[in-house]
């Protein structure tokens, strides 16, 4: 069972891929692709964890504490900020898509135009 | 490529790359006996180094500040892309009145916004202690502000929020971030290295550096939301124009 969360990070990827190539519309194919961004929090914060591990926060609880890897979760922080803005210049984008060939699908918007 | 021949290439493709990936996690440590040298060597010292209770927030804004920056440009860069994409090409609409009508959900919506606002405010100053930090603190005003749109109306969500004040802030977080580490060089260190007073671990007045560049952080990333907020409300507003409802 130790290697659920693993393949759990593997199933996340792997609909959030299946989003993004059966997409009929880009809002969804954004929203698929945070999906296969999401796997990577899963991934990084199960890599880190320790068996009763807490959180490494030594605020009221004494250094040297058994704590999980903080190294990924910053990583995890990272990760987070920038799947956002991303994602928010990628929904401009649809729709700049919607206004300029009056189509969110990305199977008949065609070449881009300028 | 027809939609059958794609999916059918995926199916392939995916399972392939499953089995892969897979392999590859099977090859991970046991789930719970993490042994990284890195991760367990800064629990042991940040807190006497840095006199940062939050060993998160060390990492973020210290031992990895030069990652941070970086990140700092990719949400500068598509903050700017989305205003680019949409401000320009936009007329300023004749808006309609799109006030919350009422009166329980004004009441509480507002009175959860200035409770937020705090609650954003505490949540960056004590980022470096506790739970918490300027990306965290930053999006929770961000929020602030989104609440005062949901709960009141546009036009004071517009008031509280003018295109240069947040423009400033998003420039001046990410500019100021990038000159903290110059500091660090004038010093006579490494660049973004923590320079200042280490202070009394466990306090506000405590961790060098990191509080100048945790606040610059949160200025940033709170003019960035409220930015893409801003931008994408104004948007919805072209369409209930020109669709009339």
């Amino acid at each position: 069972m130790s290697y659920l969360p693993y393949a759990l990070a593997v199933w996340i990827f792997l609909v959030g891929l299946y989003g993004v190539v059966s997409s009929r519309n880009l809002v969804h194919l954004v929203v698929s692709l945070g999906v296969v961004q999401s796997s990577t929090y899963v991934l990084l914060l199960s890599i880190g964890y320790v068996d009763r591990g807490t959180a490494p926060i030594f605020k009221d609880v004494p250094e040297g504490t058994r704590a999980v890897d903080p190294v990924v979760q910053a990583l995890t922080l990272t990760d987070i900020v920038v799947s956002v803005t991303v994602g928010a210049l990628l929904l401009a984008l649809s729709l700049q898509k919607q206004k300029r060939a009056g189509t969110t699908d990305p199977d008949q918007a065609g070449a881009m135009r300028g | 490529m027809t939609r059958q021949a794609r999916l059918g290439l995926f199916a392939v493709s995916a399972a392939g790359f499953g089995t892969l990936l897979l392999w590859a996690v099977a090859g991970l440590p046991d789930f719970g006996h993490y042994h990284g040298v890195y991760g367990t060597t800064l629990n042991s010292v940040a807190v006497g180094e840095r006199h940062a209770t939050n060993v998160v927030a060390a990492v973020v804004f210290d031992y990895r500040g030069f990652d941070t920056l970086g990140e700092e440009f990719i949400l500068f860069g598509s903050v700017i892309g989305v205003a680019l994409l949409l401000r320009d090409v936009r007329e300023e609409p004749h808006r309609p009145r799109d006030e919350m009508r009422s009166d329980a959900v004004r009441l509480v919506g507002l009175g959860f916004a200035g409770a937020l606002l705090v609650l954003g405010l505490y949540v960056i100053a004590h980022g470096y202690l506790t739970p918490g930090g300027g990306f965290q603190g930053g999006v929770v005003i961000a929020s602030a502000f989104a609440l005062v749109y949901l709960a009141g109306a546009y036009r004071s969500y517009r008031r509280l929020t003018p295109f240069p004040a947040v423009d400033l802030a998003e420039g001046v977080g990410a500019g100021g971030y990038a000159l903290i580490g110059v500091v660090s060089l004038l010093l006579g260190s490494a660049y973004l290295h923590n320079f200042g007073p280490l202070g009394t671990t466990g306090s506000l007045a405590s961790a060098g550096s990191i509080p100048f560049l945790n606040v610059a952080t949160a200025i940033e990333v709170s003019g960035a939301f409220v930015l893409i907020f801003t931008e994408f409300l104004e948007e919805l507003a072209v369409t209930r124009v020109e669709t009339g409802a």
